[in-house]
């Protein structure tokens, strides 16, 4: 099971990208585990500077941007 | 407060990637890239994790507002290094171009802040 983690703060964008996220998954028919990371030190242990941001299974994909439900769900294919 | 006030999504930054490497040339473009992160013209990043295609660099890195290499000399090993990793849209700076030699230039304060003030007009001109 694939773990997704949404590195942000909470704020509209770091939603969005939860749900896009959480569709793109859906629509694969993935079974995942979904976690939101909101501690700044732990968002920059994975060295990211740029939220929203979007990690999968310990590798950041996406970081920045809210990318579209079929952008992410070629990021999950 | 509202959730659109409560946004706390990060501003993308200017990041500077600098050689950092062996020679005094080296140690001047990093010192000049931390002295520009101190001054706030932009975000000293780690050049190895360009090198080891850190993940959350590399993307951090794609989504900077702009992005200054600065090189010791002319080897520019910081410019390769984001070259060969895809990036291709960077400012590119070489302390040796300011008037510095390899071997005979230390990291004065008086060289960081030579090489950090050229390293500030080329953050300022990122749009």
């Amino acid at each position: 099971m694939p773990l997704l983690q949404i590195l942000g703060t909470g704020c509209p964008k770091c939603k969005k990208l939860a749900e896009n996220t959480e569709a793109a998954a859906k629509a694969l028919g993935i079974d995942y585990q979904l976690e939101k990371v909101t501690e700044i030190t732990e968002i920059m242990a994975f060295g990211v500077m740029i939220t929203p941001a979007l990690v999968v299974d310990g590798q950041v994909k996406v970081a920045g941007k809210v990318p579209s439900v079929d952008d992410l769900k070629a990021m999950l294919a | 407060m509202s959730e659109k006030d409560s946004c706390a999504c990060s501003a993308a930054p200017k990041l500077i990637f600098a050689c950092s490497g062996a020679a005094d040339v080296g140690a001047i473009a990093d010192q000049a890239a931390r002295k520009l992160t101190r001054d706030g013209a932009g975000k000293m990043y780690c050049m190895t994790g360009i090198g080891g295609r850190v993940s959350g660099i590399m993307k951090t890195t794609e989504a900077a507002a702009g992005v200054l290499a600065i090189d010791g000399c002319s080897l520019d090993c910081a410019k390769h290094c984001l070259e060969e990793a895809g990036f291709t849209q960077f400012q590119h700076m070489r302390v040796t171009d300011l008037g510095m030699g390899k071997g005979t230039s230390p990291a004065t304060e008086e060289n960081i802040a030579k090489a950090a003030d050229k390293g500030a007009a080329a953050l300022a001109a990122i749009c």
